[in-house]
Parts: structure tokens; sequence; C-alpha cells
């Protein structure tokens, strides 16, 4: 099988970006590439949601939420390991235990075009995976510190702009439905590679703009940002066959889960954790794990989720 | 045409602070401000504006000498060790005293 063009577009980005090239997109373009995938994927989410809820999801929320918790210590304890210090440890570790809704489109993307089901509900899963690995961060870095100005950090998580965009999606399509929502379709169907080729694009320029700073940290930051996908996916995988997710499912909680924040963790991190060097966490993510989950990342764990059904888990 | 002198107080900080410092001026008593999105090089390394968590703004604040001082007193305290932040002050002419 050839590559994927969408993913295509992710590597002329990163070249783009890398031999300095002038190519620039503008940076409302991405805001609402951006949006406009979110959106997407919470209004499809949020029509099958509505024809399946069930008790049995709650109980799935759940276990994903003490994902999301153990997530970032299992990053903590590594990044300790590797003897970065705890400031720094935590707050990187708080992006690796949130999720990169960016990688979440193009596990979408690619599941689709293999023709592999999945859960309808995994949007769900996205927004609730961002919550948690924040305020572990900020607990693992200060403690609980009275200078955490905790309503502001609130408003900043819980009412983040992905979170709300799928939210809202999903909610806007559970309501509506599968005959109203009918118009809003091409959004997920026709619209949906072009739009995440473009923006597979502007963040191959971003990833490339962040590699360059890499040769400031080194290589056990490289390490960690190649070691901690692949344990995020095995321990993902293997909840979701817990679980009982189906193959698609499987893939893509582990590409949830190997996957790190770079847009909701920084900004509440920034102002929670000022001391925590940010663009130590942005390398990490952006210039490492990102190209790495697009490249290499997804497919493995496609093919990690195969084994481990194939093994009767 | 009469001048009366105020101080201009600008800062230019990272984005991530805008709703803090708005907060903060609010406080402190300031009536009005300006705010632009803005690109540099400092100390920091080029904050190029490139990503949402690498942008910057400039704030411009015109108002009495000792409010002025008040606030940059207050930013030097809260924010200098561990943000990426400028502060300047600087005697202005303004028309309409009672504005500021």
């Amino acid at each position: 099988m050839g590559l994927d063009p969408v993913v295509l577009f992710f590597v002329f980005g990163l070249f783009a970006g890398l031999v300095k090239s002038e190519l620039k997109l503008p940076p409302a373009l991405y805001e609402t590439l951006s949006i406009i995938l979110l959106l997407a994927i919470g209004l499809h989410g949020g029509v099958e949601l509505a024809e399946q809820a069930s008790l049995q999801l709650l109980g799935q929320s759940g276990l994903v939420l003490g994902l999301g918790v153990l997530l970032p210590l299992v990053a903590f304890t590594l990044l300790r390991g590797l003897r970065f210090d705890r400031v720094n440890a935590a707050a990187v570790a708080a992006h690796y235990g949130s999720v990169s809704a960016g990688t979440f489109a193009v596990v979408v993307a690619f599941l689709l075009a293999k023709g592999i089901a999945f859960e309808s509900y995994m949007p769900l899963f996205v927004a609730i995976l961002e919550i948690p690995a924040i305020l572990v961060g900020i607990l693992l870095a200060k403690g609980i510190s009275r200078d955490t100005h905790w309503k502001e950090l609130g408003r900043e998580i819980f009412l983040g702009k992905s979170i709300m965009l799928l939210l809202g999606g999903l909610v806007i399509g559970a309501i509506a439905g599968k005959e109203a929502i009918k118009p809003l379709e091409p959004l997920y169907t026709s619209m949906f590679k072009p739009v995440l080729a473009f923006f597979l694009l502007e963040m191959g320029l971003i990833a490339s703009g962040q590699l360059a700073s890499l040769k400031r940290y080194g290589f056990k930051l490289a390490l960690f940002a190649l070691l901690m996908p692949l344990l995020g996916a095995l321990i993902g995988a293997l909840l979701a066959r817990a679980m009982g997710l189906s193959l698609g499912g499987t893939a893509m909680l582990a590409t949830l889960a190997a996957s790190a924040s770079y847009i909701a963790v920084p900004a509440a991190m920034r102002l929670a954790v000022p001391e925590a060097n940010p663009s130590l966490s942005l390398t990490a993510s952006l210039g490492i794990t990102f190209p790495f989950n697009i490249l290499v990342g997804i497919p493995l764990y496609l093919a990690l989720a195969e084994t481990l059904i194939a093994w009767g888990l | 045409m009469p001048a009366y002198t105020r101080t201009l107080l600008t800062v230019i900080c990272e984005a991530a602070l805008e709703k803090k410092l708005l907060a903060d001026l609010e406080a402190l008593g300031a009536s009005g401000w300006t705010l632009s999105d803005a690109r540099g090089r400092g100390s920091r390394g080029v904050r190029s504006a490139g990503w949402d968590t690498d942008g910057n703004i400039r704030l411009e604040v015109i108002c009495a000498r000792d409010l002025a001082e008040r606030l940059a007193e207050h930013l030097q305290d809260h924010y200098y060790t561990n943000y990426a932040m400028v502060c300047y002050l600087a005697e202005v002419e303004v028309l309409r005293p009672e504005k500021f």
C-alpha cells in the first residue's frame, strides 16, 4: 500500500519547514481547519451516540478517565528515570497523559480508508482524556499548593477549545439525529480528508520548527518522546481489550494513549506551572511524537491491536 | 494647543498572560488599555508567534505616573521570573487629560 496522501501532505510540510522555505499558512487558517475537523468528528460521533447510549458506556468512560490519570504517572516516572528535574518532568508528563485531537483526526481517516469499523463514541473519550493529565501534572509539579488558582485553571481546562468543539458537536449531533444531520454529513465524508490534508500541511510546518530546537535538549528528550508513545499505546490497547472494544476501537484508544497534547496542555501548564520550560514539552510532543505517530505509529498500533486480538486478549 | 503630561506604560509579553494581565489592570484601577499582537526577539529567543503558545502581546496603558509605577512594580513582582516580559514607561502628551 502506498502512503496515504494526507500523510504525504504532512511530509511535504515537514520538508518545506526544514529547508526554511517561504511557505507559510496564515495562522487563522490552521485555526479554521482544526475547528472544522473537531466539529465534524463530534457531530458524527453524536449522531451514533444517540442511537447506542448505554450504561456500559458510562463504565467505559470511567476506565478511560483512569487511563488519563495513569498515563502522566507513567510518563513522569520515565522522565525522572532519565534525570529530568521534577517540575519539567511533571509538565512534560501532563502533555503525554493528555491527547492530541489532530492525531485522532488522522487515525479516524486512516481507519475509514481501510474500512475498519470503530466505536462511534470515541470522540467522547478524546474529551475525557484531555482533562485528568493536566491536574495530575500540576499536582506532580507543586503538590496541593495554595498559589494555584484552581477556579481560573478549571475554566481553562474544562472550557478549552477542543473540548468545547468536540462536546458541542457531540451534543448537536445527538439532538439533531441522523436524518436532520444529513445536509452536514459532507463535513465528515467528502470534506474530511481535504481539510485534514491542509491541516497536516500546517502541522508539518509547525513540527519542523519545533524539530529545530531539538539540538538544544538532546538525546534524552528524543528517547522519551519515542519510548512514551509506544508504552502508552501498549497500555491503551490492553485497556481497550479489557473493555471489549472492537479492532478499530482498540487501535484508536492505543493511538490516543500514544499521542501527546500540544494545544490545551501547554496553555494550562504555562499558567499553572510557569517555572517549567515550555519549549521542552512542545519540542517533544510536536517535534517528535506527533510526526512519529503520523508516519509510523498509527499503522503500528493497528498491527498491535490485530496481534492482541489474535492472541485472544 | 494645551497639552498635558501622562505616563505611557508599554508591556510586551507572552500571549498566555493576557487574561491574567487584564484582570490585574482592572484590579489596580487602570481605566483603559490597548492590546495588539506582537513578534520579536529577546533574551528568551525568537518569539515568532508561529504557534499559539509562542504568541506575544503588546499592551499599552496611558495613565497617571503613580498608577503606571504601581502597575510596573506589580508586573515585576509577579511575572518577571518565569515569563518572557518587557515593560517600560514613557512620558507622553495628551490633549484630553480627563480621559487618562
